[in-house]
């Protein structure tokens, strides 16, 4: 280390110029790559540039990240990861200027663990927000951990570093490179021991790991060294965080365990679902792992350590048809309206896109309508057997799907606006589609304006609008 | 500069025309024809007039098996192979089997190697199909970028300084950038005849300013083009396969 950061140090003096960029302090200097702040003049955002360690003896897995994060970077965009800037030519001047994030990483939360079981679940939620924005953008990070994570001062959670990553339409230059696995050993998924590189829900697992060492204070899997070490996640399950700390809530190791489970089938099909359980701790669906205060016992253990089909499937599809396969459906019924032939027709809908994706999630919503100037209704008594009577019809307009409870969740908002309270929701929890059915009276239509027509048109996702048959000249 | 890489067209014209509208519409420069313009398909002649019209205009091409076996006396292939073969030697023309006759086995050009199948032997044919074939390929030349046909399956491999090989299986549209650090060998898929489960026509297009290499899917009238290799009496089996892309 010692002679490498002299030589680096050398190679980017403070004050010099590489290519129009004016070198600044150095910020950070690790095994893989030093950072250093820049500038230049046409550029107000503040800047990085990260220039890898290539200096003879150094780690080869230096050249080959940064050739990975050359390639990947200027590919994704969004307010989850660093805009980038430029990169330098490899390997005559081999550098990448990107964005300097704004914000506090998750490295500075360490001091103070462990924390809230409420701060875990709402920085927990921004990563997962990250992470599905990052999935979608057909790349898996492979190395989640605090340092990697930024949380602007704008709120949202930033990933940075994407010298590890998978991009599902770029060569993967890691794959085959090393003996060992690479990435983090406290946060790396049992699968990633194994070698695989292409399941987005490895990342999954590492954002688990996070919230499990952030609530409880203590690593689920320890600091292991080397490749047996690393391998003993594959077989022994983590001490539940409630007999670490009785006062942990159900929900939070309900969505904890989920994530940290070695078979990646049973943590959350997508980053957005764990981001919805995280935003709605009151629609979790407690199992049995909510309640364990014990770990397996060493015969469990033992007969998973000594069978050889004990390995995670390596997935065969690729990230866009993992997120595809399970996406979260929004159903909006009117129940105000009392139309049964709608509900039915909605009903048939929902079966259909049930169907043909069978890890989707489904939120049953129904808008409360609030009057301006008598809010404070809700607050009465009246008022809560309202919100009560409508979750129960849903509930019951849902019943014939017969869905499991993990995968169906009802709610009820109460909003001024319909349309809007729907578009908020769709917004806030990642929702991949709307379906909801027309107003059937034109003349209502025409007081009350269409619901349907303004959330087709705002709408961030697809939207369907469900109309039931009728005969025809009957409109 | 752009140039569109055509391999294995194997006397597909429906396949050939509509390759040949996607890489106009594009504005390339040039074509690279990397072998096989001909057997299985039912139109030889239109098929290397057109590639002879385009070699007219610039653009370039090399010699497959398939039109080197035109020109042999008994060569050594698979039966519906051998029944084509026979038929494609009687619709071509002198000037058509002279063109064929004529064509180099490889072609280079500013670190580039165009050839039909494994550059460590040109002229044996051999497949490139896994990493350890690209490996070998790669280390029989200095080229910095290997681009064959005969697969009929794309693939792209790279070799880095450190010796090590990585596969890669490029997705239609997605550039790949041939990063300048690594030898690359582009294994293109097949104009007339694909093989990896996907019918339409398959062709890449590479960029030598930004050194990315982007394949297309192209689709194309399989019917009409099935329906002709059975009128002219060609096995079944070449056509049936356009469908499937098998």
């Amino acid at each position: 280390m010692g002679t490498m950061r002299g030589q680096a140090t050398i190679r980017h003096p403070k004050g010099a110029t590489i290519e129009g960029f004016v070198i600044g302090e150095l910020i950070h200097m690790g095994g893989m790559a030093l950072l250093c702040k820049v500038t230049r003049p046409d550029i107000t955002l503040p800047i990085l540039m990260k220039v890898p360690s290539l200096s003879e003896g150094e780690d080869p897995a230096a050249i080959v990240s940064f050739e990975m994060e050359q390639m990947i970077l200027p590919r994704l965009s969004g307010i989850h990861v660093p805009k980038f800037i430029a990169a330098g030519d490899f390997p005559a001047r081999p550098y990448i200027v990107m964005e300097q994030i704004a914000g506090h990483s998750l490295l500075d939360l360490l001091d103070r663990l462990p924390l809230p079981s409420p701060e875990v679940a709402a920085i927990g939620a921004k990563v997962a927000t990250a992470l599905h924005d990052l999935h979608c953008q057909h790349v898996i990070h492979l190395d989640v951990k605090p340092s990697n994570v930024v949380i602007r001062d704008t709120g949202e959670a930033a990933l940075i570093d994407f010298g590890l990553s998978h991009h599902d339409q770029l060569p993967d230059l890691m794959d085959v490179q090393f003996r060992l696995p690479y990435g983090t050993a406290p946060y790396m998924a049992p699968e990633q021991v194994l070698g695989v590189r292409r399941d987005p829900r490895s990342d999954l697992f590492s954002l688990g790991v996070m919230l499990y060492f952030f609530s409880t204070g203590i690593r689920p899997f320890g600091d292991p060294k080397g490749k047996r070490g690393l391998s003993q996640r594959l077989w022994r399950d983590p001490v539940p965080p409630r007999k670490l700390r009785s006062d942990y809530p159900p929900y939070l190791q309900e969505i904890v365990l989920r994530c940290l489970e070695v078979d990646p089938a049973r943590r959350h099909p997508t980053a957005a679902q764990l981001a919805f359980e995280l935003s709605n701790p009151d629609q979790v669906k407690l199992t049995t792992r909510s309640e364990r205060v014990r770990q397996d016992p060493w015969s469990a253990v033992i007969r998973r350590r000594f069978n050889p089909d004990f390995a995670p499937p390596v997935l065969q599809h690729a990230v866009a048809a993992q997120i595809s396969k399970a996406p979260i459906v929004v159903v909006a019924i009117d129940l105000a309206e009392g139309s049964d032939a709608l509900a039915e027709a909605l009903l048939n809908t929902v079966k259909r896109i049930l169907e043909i994706a069978p890890g989707a999630r489904l939120a049953c919503l129904n808008v409360l309508k609030q009057h301006r100037i008598e809010l404070d209704r809700t607050l009465d008594e009246e008022g809560k057997s309202i919100h009560l009577k409508r979750l129960v019809e849903l509930k019951h307009w849902a019943q014939p799907l017969a869905l499991a409870e993990g995968r169906i969740t009802h709610h009820v908002l109460e909003a001024t606006d319909a349309a809007a309270a729907l578009l908020d929701f769709a917004r806030a929890n990642h929702v991949d589609h709307i379906v909801l059915g027309a107003r059937t009276d034109s003349t209502l239509r025409n007081i009350l304006g269409s619901v349907s027509g303004e959330v087709v048109a705002k709408a961030p996702c697809t939207v369907t609008v469900v109309r039931p048959p009728r005969p025809i000249g009957c409109d | 500069m752009l140039i569109a890489l055509i391999a294995d067209v194997h006397a597909n014209r429906e396949a050939l025309t509509a390759c040949l509208a996607h890489v106009r519409a594009q504005q390339a420069d040039r074509c690279i024809f990397l072998g096989d313009h001909v057997n299985y398909g039912a139109d030889p002649e239109w098929v290397v007039a057109t590639i002879m019209d385009y070699v007219s205009a610039g653009s370039v091409a090399i010699l497959g098996n398939h039109d080197a076996a035109v020109g042999q006396r008994r060569p050594s292939m698979a039966a519906p192979a051998q029944t084509a073969l026979e038929w494609t030697r009687v619709q071509l023309g002198a000037s058509h089997r002279a063109f064929l006759a004529g064509l180099p086995l490889t072609f280079e050009e500013d670190g580039r190697l165009f050839v039909h199948a494994d550059a460590t032997a040109p002229q044996r044919w051999n497949y490139v199909t896994d990493r350890e074939d690209a490996a070998r390929s790669l280390r029989a030349t200095t080229s910095r970028i290997t681009f064959c046909g005969h697969v009929h399956r794309p693939a792209t491999y790279n070799l880095s300084p450190a010796g090590k090989v990585t596969a890669f299986e490029p997705a239609a549209r997605v550039p790949v950038p041939l990063l300048p650090q690594r030898r690359w060998l582009a294994v293109i898929g097949s104009v007339g005849q694909p093989r990896d489960g996907n019918p339409a026509a398959c062709y890449a297009m590479l960029d030598t300013r930004s050194d990315e290499l982007t394949y297309f899917r192209v689709p194309y009238d399989v019917e009409s083009a099935a329906d002709k290799i059975r009128r002219a009496g060609l096995p079944d089996v070449l056509a049936e396969r356009l469908r499937w892309g098998q």
